[in-house]
């Protein structure tokens, strides 16, 4: 039963191997679904290209729907799988930061590593920035302690802060998501084409 | 003939091949995919290597500093190193590795590297302040339904939607 290295059932020296081949399935299908482009992700903020909410949306549905089937199945122990820790007041503005971050960059950290591997100066010179941006908050990091260690809600799972149950969640997450993808495909075609 | 660079997968499978990769991972290792965390712990490094005394006195860097595991030796960090890989693969296979900046005939090439520097900055302080950035936070912490994962990809994708009209010029 899974989570097979937190059980135990697969050695931990394994893990940087699982890491490394986990990561080129990764990169391979970022790369390939066009996130090394800075102009294709920035489209889901004007309307021309809604690549990265249809991914976005979809790729976290499958993942949560396939969590439910291994639970109710029996194949992973929902309750070992790690779940962030909601400290809201950093996340909100640390979510504010990046937003803007996203805007003008046009990458996010992962996206920019695939613009960088082929062969993007713009997701080079982001990846460099990442890293100053990194080094300035470790510098100035007794400025945001405070802040940082805020308003802990601990591990919630989003459908207990709702009081609904974890089946019931995921079944209105996908109509939502299936009420975004008809939408924005009615946007996508009314906005004018960006060509790039 | 059709641009063979500009052919990528649907959106749809390319989401439902990372959502399955995703599941895997927490089958696997208990926790999703990330992508800043390897960033922080190459920064980490390298401080310690150039002033170990400072990182290891800083508050934050010396958090990620341990006597048993180098900080290079984790699990996100070879993950980057295959997602360069996998990219690379993906890229020189569709004929798309091409050394460019890619921006907008509307600005210039300068314009769109400096955007790309604050960006990146902006995105290095806000991933430490908000414990992961869109990868680890948001997608997988959607993913494994945790509250954080949904209060961090509403406040990433939120402000860009509402900061995007103050840079349009940029891209449209």
């Amino acid at each position: 039963m899974g989570p097979l290295i937190p059980q135990g059932i697969i050695s931990g020296e394994w893990n940087n191997v699982f890491a490394l081949l986990i990561g080129v399935v990764f990169g391979f299908f970022l790369e390939g679904s066009g996130f090394s482009s800075s102009r294709k992700l920035a489209g889901v903020f004007y309307g021309y290209d809604f690549i990265v909410l249809k991914f976005f949306f979809t790729a976290a549905i499958t993942a949560a729907v396939g969590m439910i089937y291994f639970g109710y199945v029996g194949w992973i122990d929902l309750d070992m799988i790690y779940v962030n820790q909601s400290y809201v007041s950093s996340l909100i503005i640390g979510g504010v930061i990046m937003g803007l971050g996203f805007i003008m960059g046009g990458f996010c950290p992962g996206t920019s590593v695939c613009g960088a591997a082929i062969g993007k100066i713009d997701a080079w010179v982001f990846t460099g920035g990442m890293f100053i941006g990194i080094f300035i908050f470790s510098e100035a990091f007794p400025l945001f302690e405070g802040l940082y260690n805020s308003d802990n809600l601990g591990s919630i799972k989003i459908y207990e802060s709702l009081g609904i149950s974890r089946a019931f969640f995921v079944f209105a997450l996908i109509l939502v998501a299936l009420g975004m993808f008809y939408v924005t495909g009615i946007i996508q075609k009314k906005v004018k084409k960006v060509e790039y | 003939m059709t641009d063979r660079s500009k052919k990528y997968f649907n959106p749809y499978f390319g989401g439902v091949m990372v959502g399955l990769l995703m599941l895997l991972t927490f089958y696997i290792t208990g926790r999703g995919l990330g992508a800043s965390g390897a960033v922080k712990n190459t920064v980490v490094t390298a401080m310690h290597s150039i002033a170990p005394e400072h990182t290891e006195e800083s508050t934050y860097m010396s958090r990620f500093l341990s006597d048993d595991e180098h900080p290079m030796n984790n699990w996100l960090v070879f993950e980057v190193l295959g997602v360069i890989a996998g990219a690379f693969l993906s890229g020189s296979l569709a004929g798309r590795l091409k050394l460019k900046v890619e921006h907008s005939p509307k600005i210039t090439s300068r314009r769109r590297l400096v955007f790309a520097l604050l960006g990146g900055l902006l995105f290095g302080i806000g991933s430490q302040l908000g414990r992961g950035c869109t990868s680890g936070a948001a997608l997988s912490g959607m993913a494994s339904l945790s509250t954080a994962g949904f209060i961090s990809m509403m406040s990433i994708f939120g402000t860009a939607f509402i900061a995007a009209y103050f840079f349009r010029k940029n891209w449209i």
